[in-house]
């Protein structure tokens, strides 16, 4: 990104001055190395969001954003309904509420190893990973109803998992406003036979080990401590939430010119909050949260099984659950004044800071742990939400590392086998039921997510806790 | 015939499909073996079995990404992976056949599954010397 067309407000803080159609500036976050790496397109996709109806304050761009559809991928904009603010099936693209799940095992890293190879066996045999893979649970549509309004209350329900496990994830489990009713049939056969499965592409199972503390006292209260295994798991809503996005999208961009809305760009495609469009995709898309709640919920149960034949010992517990492809009703103070506000972030983590009132109460004093996911190979983050980040980025922080190179380019860079033995060389071992997938997921084909943390922990969007480094993988 | 061809563009985390042929039809085939070989090579998936896609659309570029993504629905849904494909398009309406097998994944080794087509880098359009070109960008 050309840095001549950016105005420095801080270190880490950089301001596109409003011009043309944007109703608000850019703000983007991020060191100057960081920024300047970014595609052009991240500039234009910023501006054009700054050009949606009701737009708040800003439309910003976390240190790991990159090219996505309409919104950038590391986008953060909220939207007024009381000023003709609009929700973007684009702004929270496909993979609805694909998310990260970190859980505590009460191993040490000492536990694991001569049980690593195992484990990793067993965890490939009992979670469904990749294409095609279809998960034991079948839904008839009653089943199917339950499970988009309850989320993981409904699975935990239907004994996918201890109660306990719901204290720990966003909305404890459950998105209100769920809208079955608005979900097609086409979305439903899609996920017929995909519960509890992993997806594939950048969807993955990981055990890790804390290899490093930066707050002890913020690690205390998260219960992390230095060579401790903690299992985490990345996937989202499945083909429920990729078809509602599919849909949604075509009929966004076909009824924006009857609301009004000038698109600058198609995958823009949104409608007003409080139009029967925007009240219908609000309620899809909350049912579609929910599907990857459950998702999460049911494989994390998979997860315990497999621990609990290989490594008995083990008590897995919730360390926290986010998710990234959302948009939520959210309340924030703007210009002194608290207003309802819907919140979209794409390929963003809510980081809420210390006292906010949706925190379960262990966790209040310090505020939300934030899991940045690193690529197959590389290091993972905990940070922990700011109160400064409200005023930053509506409590928004980056997500993961974002991609450095295509999928087209890693798979002519790498060999799916060759990373797999090289990994095995420095002690991860690595599962896939596809090499090709592996080659497209090599760890030189991400950006350095060490550079991408300490811009958000520098830029105050969230503060470093720990490092995790991989011992296992299970890619989709 | 000899100008139908597809290959693959990058676009950030995901992959752009793209396909020429000698009419709109044929260039719709050729991005659908492009999206095809985004998960495995075309190839090597043998026509043992057929799904029928029918769509329509206000112009051709809403029908291009209508059709892939009924492509990836079919895939999805019949757990298959299509290696051929047959389009017709008559106005708005768009008939295909898109012949395949179920994914093995032994034998398939399937990088990814193809979320949706999107409207990014969306065109479809005649190149001056006569072709016809579609493209958009796939989420995976």
């Amino acid at each position: 990104m050309d840095l001549g067309r950016l105005e420095r407000e801080s270190e880490h803080c950089w301001r596109i001055a409003p011009s043309g159609e944007m109703r608000v500036p850019g703000i983007i976050y991020g060191d100057e190395a960081l920024v300047r790496e970014m595609d052009e397109k991240v500039y234009e996709q910023v501006c054009n969001v700054a050009t949606l109806p009701g737009i708040v304050r800003a439309s910003y761009a976390l240190p790991d954003a990159h090219w996505g559809y309409g919104f950038p991928i590391g986008g953060v904009a909220a939207f007024d309904p009381d000023e003709g603010g609009v929700v973007s099936a684009g702004g929270v693209g496909f993979d609805i509420s694909c998310g990260v799940r970190t859980l505590h095992t009460g191993l040490t890293l000492a536990d694991l190893e001569p049980k690593k190879k195992a484990l990793a066996d067993q965890l490939c045999r009992d979670v469904p990973a990749g294409v095609g893979s279809t998960g034991r649970i079948r839904l008839d549509d009653a089943e199917m109803d339950a499970m988009l309004e309850g989320g993981a209350q409904w699975a935990v329900e239907r004994g996918y998992g201890e109660p306990a496990d719901l204290e720990r994830i966003e909305e404890r489990g459950r998105m209100s406003g769920a809208a079955p009713q608005h979900v097609s049939e086409r979305a439903r056969a899609r996920q017929r036979d995909q519960m509890g499965t992993l997806g594939s592409g950048n969807h993955y199972l990981e055990i890790q080990h804390v290899a490093e503390i930066f707050d002890d006292d913020i690690a205390a209260v998260f219960g992390l401590t230095r060579g401790a295994i903690l299992a985490t798991i990345h996937c989202g809503s499945r083909g429920l939430g990729h078809q509602i996005g599919t849909e949604y999208l075509r009929d966004m961009a076909a009824a924006a010119a009857t609301h009004g809305i000038r698109l600058p760009d198609r995958e823009l495609a949104c409608a007003p909050i409080r139009s029967p469009i925007g009240e219908a995709y609000l309620g899809a898309m909350a049912a579609a949260t929910n599907c990857a709640l459950a998702n999460r919920q049911i494989v994390m149960h998979l997860t315990r099984q497999a621990f609990a034949r290989v490594l008995p010992s083990a008590k897995l517990t919730m360390l926290f659950d986010v998710s990234h492809n959302t948009c939520k009703p959210e309340r924030h103070t703007v210009d002194g004044e608290e207003k309802l506000l819907y919140v979209h972030r794409k390929g963003a983590t809510r980081a809420l800071g210390p006292g906010h009132k949706s925190l379960p109460p262990e966790l209040a004093d310090v505020g939300q742990p934030v899991l940045v996911g690193g690529s197959m190979g590389t290091a993972s983050y905990v940070l922990c939400g700011t109160a400064e980040a409200e005023g930053l980025s509506f409590s928004s922080s980056c997500h993961g590392a974002g991609r450095a190179l295509s999928r087209h380019q890693a798979k002519r860079t790498w060999r799916g086998r060759q990373v797999v033995d090289d990994l095995a060389a420095r002690g991860i071992l690595v599962r896939s039921p596809s090499m090709h997938g592996v080659a497209e997921e090599a760890p030189g084909a991400y950006k350095n997510i060490h550079a991408v943390v300490d811009a958000a922990h520098r830029a105050g969007l969230s503060r470093k806790v720990a490092r995790l480094e991989p011992v296992v993988c299970i890619k989709g | 015939m000899s100008d139908a061809r597809y290959e693959h563009f990058p676009h950030g985390a995901d992959v752009g499909v793209r396909g020429f042929g000698a009419s709109p039809a044929e260039a719709f085939e050729q991005a659908a073996l492009a999206l095809t070989a985004a998960i495995t090579d075309p190839q090597n998936v043998a026509a043992k079995d057929s799904a029928e896609i029918r769509c329509e659309g206000p112009d051709l570029e809403m029908l291009f990404v209508d059709f892939l993504n009924a492509v990836v629905y079919e895939m999805s849904v019949r757990g298959m992976v299509f290696g051929r494909y047959r389009v017709q398009i008559d106005g708005g309406r768009l008939s295909a056949v898109a012949h395949g097998e179920r994914v093995d994944v032994a034998r398939h080794s399937p990088a990814v599954e193809v979320k949706g087509a999107t409207f990014t880098c969306l065109r479809v359009a005649q190149l001056p010397e006569g072709r016809w070109l579609a493209q958009c960008v796939v989420d995976v």
